[in-house]
């Protein structure tokens, strides 16, 4: 069954990347197999989780022994403005004896201890490779959990041997449309219900853009994930409209809610001042296609003439400082191009970004902005590269995930965290503005002449 | 003493353990030009260099054979096969640590038989010493795995010492539980001795923080093949922690060294010990440096054991950790309220605490509300939760640290670490009367004694 799960999430029409391949190429696939020795990246269980964790009151519970938990657990920056349930990591720790004699009894008793002591709205069980591999059947046992303890008990079927974070966090996303959306009927249902899909409420990003929709009188009915109560999620099959945030995550699930609920839905993003601008355009286009009051267009429009002003008002300053800097981003999806035009904006050179795990249509945008220079798009670069680029002066900073930052600063060189770890949020036009407040902060600090400096025996 | 009591619980709550294998890949990061590579699925990688990572604050070294859905039915020999030939030609490393998962134990892979039928088919491998280690996901810890590595290494490297002179050098094999800055605290205290030390594995030259001038794909410093296979060479093996006997035991097998262990290098009584074993060994009077060294320890301890006594402390801990930490607690004059480990380690029962429990954080908090409150707890940075929600200060130790900067420097070791470490927790308590005073009027004579 997960076979064959596996092949429709992995020939996602919907998906820009996959209908841009040809017949051949697609047949395959997009779960390309990886090389032994040069491979790096979180595993299928890794993106269910980052999926669904941010649904902060249920419990997430990990079925295996301690590598998949143990060494991972509350590792990521996603906040919550309520329960802090999520931030717990709950384990059934597999060990010898329970694999010799299969975990299916250990993994019932840990969802009924877990109920008692928490009383969440719903337990998530994640399947890891362990698990699956001494054939434990976590879907038979969250059934029977569900019946018994009259809590929902959601399997979540991710080995992470079936592929990479990417497929996990689809079938994360496939997890909650079979068995937790449309669970739960709202009674306060209203014309201007949207949801967000694929936004984890890093560093509290939600609250970059949920105030601008409340402006609106538009109301969030779900982000997933981020910041999301169980409820809420098994509520959205009301929403008027689905914004999908990352596309190669969540789109499936878009389609198929789409499909089942005739919720109509679109790509964008909120990193970047006109990308955020084309977002709330969007969102507010399809309340009104779907009935909502046509005057929120002209509401629309006058809110994003306001708050981009003040915003290039807030970067002024900042121009001065930051022109002509050269800088490497090295991100995926969406960032690697919605970033490129704020930092252009202020008189940033880009001269690079990859597109590792951008969809086709983020690599044309990508593009576009670049101004067409192909050579400045590039897949992975490889630490001894990305060195050299530093050490020679071809860039001037960079902005990545914190596992390529010793790259850069052990060449003395600027950098800040743009993925999962940062500690600032970087969405909307506020975020755009505090991105550039860091960069700055970043590229003009005053150690960088003293670090760069020989000492003094060094100079004759 | 201590109870010590295993619920082997079916649901574990936010947990203190973490996996053997990432405690094997530590050890490497202590080979120099090393590449580790885990057997088994990608993602337990990522999760361990990501771990290491946030912890060290440093570029960290780590591949994987990227078992995949076909592979584990199949097999994975060709996985790991292509993985070293990967390795052998990206990275040009003098050593491979080959690390089992549960994933590749489960299925029950024979990783030894595999690695010797490649390197006898793939001449490219000559030149590269591969160690293999089996350390399972399902079975001990961080510690375990630590300690595995060490002994795979000793196993497949060190030499008997033949015909060769001994020299002025003991063997040092440091616990999970050392610091790089632990490291190097013993390392300067074995040269006051006239004593070299050759010690496996050595983070304080590969994981100390330092900016090399190059890009290397491998570790960074550490202990060369060729030292370890001059093991034979000493006059002593010295291990510290109980989770390095087992390889003090195969050194000394293999090369004909004797071996001590000792339980641990924190604490007057544990540092004299270490002092009279290296003064034997070098035939020299303890030197007056360390002399000094211990008057100032004493002189800290007489200080500071106002803020220890009758002060409560809760601890999580692996074993070695959690011994070394809660004997200087229990010796200042503070008892230990609760204590959590991962192991249940026979020794931890000497140690003067009501229970040990092999454990999660939620045992440390539920041990914490029992008695009463705590006035500090000692555990890494997943202690952080328990300790913001009952107001109590976290002295951060152990694996992981990624909450605050430095943890590979913070030293406990030898008599100038100790004082540190008193100094470090005696402010803690000082600024913060805690629980335990906070009712009496004692409290106001206290709070006066830490202003003057
Ligand atoms: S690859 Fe498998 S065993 Fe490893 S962390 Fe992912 S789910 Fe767990």
């Amino acid at each position: 069954m997960l076979k064959a799960k596996i092949a429709e999430l992995m020939h996602e029409p919907g998906c820009a990347t996959n209908q841009a391949k040809s017949e051949g190429e697609r047949k395959k696939g997009c779960g390309k197999s990886l090389t032994p020795g040069a491979a790096a990246g979180g595993c299928a269980f890794d993106g269910a989780k980052i999926a669904l964790q941010p649904i902060t009151d249920v419990v997430h519970l990990v079925h295996g022994p301690i590598a998949c938990e143990g060494n991972s657990w509350d590792g990521r920056n996603s906040w919550s403005s309520g329960s802090d349930l999520y931030r717990k990591g709950f384990t059934t720790d597999l060990t010898n004896l329970d694999i010799i004699a299969g975990g299916e009894k250990k993994l019932y008793k840990a969802i009924k201890q877990a109920i008692a002591r928490h009383n969440p709205p719903a337990v998530f069980v994640y399947q890891t490779c362990v698990g699956s591999l001494i054939g434990d059947d976590v879907d038979a046992v969250c059934r029977a959990a569900t019946q018994r303890l009259g809590t929902p008990v959601i399997p979540i079927n991710s080995p992470g041997f079936v592929g990479s974070k990417n497929l996990g966090n689809r079938l994360g996303g496939e997890a909650l449309f079979e068995h937790v959306i449309g669970t739960v009927e709202p009674d306060d249902a209203g014309p201007c219900d949207i949801n967000i899909l694929g936004e984890y409420n890093v560093a509290g990003e939600l609250d970059q853009f949920r105030p601008l929709l409340a402006r609106l009188g538009i109301r969030l009915r779900a982000s997933i994930t981020g910041d999301a109560r169980y409820r809420e999620v098994a509520a959205c099959h009301t929403a008027r409209a689905n914004m999908v945030l990352c596309s190669q995550a969540l789109v499936t699930l878009a389609r198929k809610m789409k499909e089942k609920w005739g919720i109509p839905y679109f790509e964008g993003s909120f990193y970047g001042i006109s990308d955020t601008s084309d977002a709330l355009r969007n969102i507010a286009r399809m309340l009104v296609e779907r009935g909502a009051d046509p005057t929120l267009t002209d509401r629309t429009e006058a809110l994003i003439a306001e708050e981009e002003a003040k915003a290039w008002a807030r970067l002024e300053p900042y121009k001065a400082r930051l022109a002509g800097r050269k800088v490497l981003l090295y991100t995926g999806g969406v960032k690697s191009w919605s970033v490129i035009q704020a930092l252009q904006e202020v008189g940033m050179e880009v001269v690079g970004s990859s597109v590792r795990k951008a969809t086709e249509a983020d690599k044309s945008k990508a593009l576009e902005r670049l101004g067409g220079d192909e050579d400045k798009l590039a897949d992975a670069i490889t630490p001894r590269d990305m060195y050299a680029m530093f050490k020679d002066g071809k860039a001037d900073m960079m902005l990545s995930g914190g596992r390529s930052q010793f790259v850069a600063l052990k060449a003395r060189t600027p950098w800040i965290d743009i993925n999962q770890e940062r500690h600032h949020g970087y969405a909307a036009y506020d975020g755009m503005v505090a991105l550039v407040r860091e960069i700055d902060l970043s590229i003009n600090s005053p150690i960088w002449a003293q670090v760069r400096a020989p000492a003094p025996w060094e100079n004759s | 003493m201590a109870l010590i009591v295993d619920h082997n619980k079916a649901l574990s709550t936010s947990p203190l353990k973490v996996s053997a294998p990432l405690g094997a890949a530590l050890a490497f990061m202590g080979m120099k030009g090393c590449l580790p590579m885990f057997h088994g699925s990608q993602g337990c990688t990522a999760f361990a260099l990501v771990m290491m990572v946030r912890h060290f604050r440093e570029a960290i070294p780590l591949q994987t054979t990227a078992m995949n859905e076909i592979s584990t039915i199949l097999g994975g020999m060709d996985q790991v096969e292509e993985g070293l030939l990967n390795i052998a030609k990206r990275a040009k490393p003098e050593i491979i640590g080959l690390i089992s998962t549960a994933l590749t134990e489960t299925r029950g892979e024979d990783m030894a038989g595999d690695v010797k039928v490649i390197r006898a088919r793939n001449k490219e491998l000559a030149d590269i010493a591969v160690v293999d280690v089996s350390a399972p996901d399902f079975s001990g810890s961080l510690e375990t795995g630590w300690g595995k590595a060490v002994t795979a290494i000793i196993k497949s490297l060190a030499k008997p010492s033949g015909n060769h002179a001994k020299l002025d050098r003991v063997n040092l094999l440091p616990g999970a539980h050392l610091t790089p800055g632990d490291v190097e605290a013993l390392k300067d205290i074995i040269a006051d001795f006239g004593l070299e030390a050759m010690v496996l594995p050595d983070l304080s030259d590969s994981l100390d923080g330092h900016v090399p001038d190059a890009y290397t794909p491998t570790t960074l410093g550490g202990t060369a093949v060729a030292q370890v296979r001059e093991m034979g060479r000493a006059r002593l093996t010295i291990a510290i922690g109980e989770h390095m006997r087992i390889a003090a035991k195969t050194a000394e097998t293999i090369t004909g060294v004797p071996s001590v262990v000792l339980d641990r290098v924190t604490g007057l009584d544990a540092v004299d010990r270490l002092m009279v074993c290296l003064s034997t060994v070098a035939g020299v009077p303890v030197p007056a440096r360390q002399r000094r060294a211990r008057s100032q320890l004493v002189d800290a301890m007489l200080d500071g054991h106002f803020y220890f006594g009758g002060r409560s402390i809760a601890i999580a801990a692996e074993p070695a950790l959690l011994w070394s930490m809660g004997k200087l607690a229990t010796d200042m004059g503070a008892t230990v309220a609760a204590a959590v480990t991962t192991q249940p380690v026979p020794m931890l029962a000497e140690l003067k605490a009501e229970r040990i429990i092999v454990g999660d954080f939620e045992d440390l908090e539920d041990q914490i509300l029992e008695a009463g409150g705590a006035d500090l707890i000692i555990a890494n940075s997943n202690g952080r939760q328990v300790a913001a929600h009952h107001g109590i200060p976290l002295f951060r130790a152990g694996f992981p640290v990624f909450d605050r900067l430095g943890a590979a420097h913070l030293t406990s070791a030898g008599y100038r670490g100790t004082r540190d470490l008193i100094t470090q927790l005696g402010n803690i308590l000082m600024e913060r009367p805690g629980h335990a005073h906070q009712q009496s009027e004692h409290a106001h004579g206290h709070q006066s004694a830490a202003a003057g």
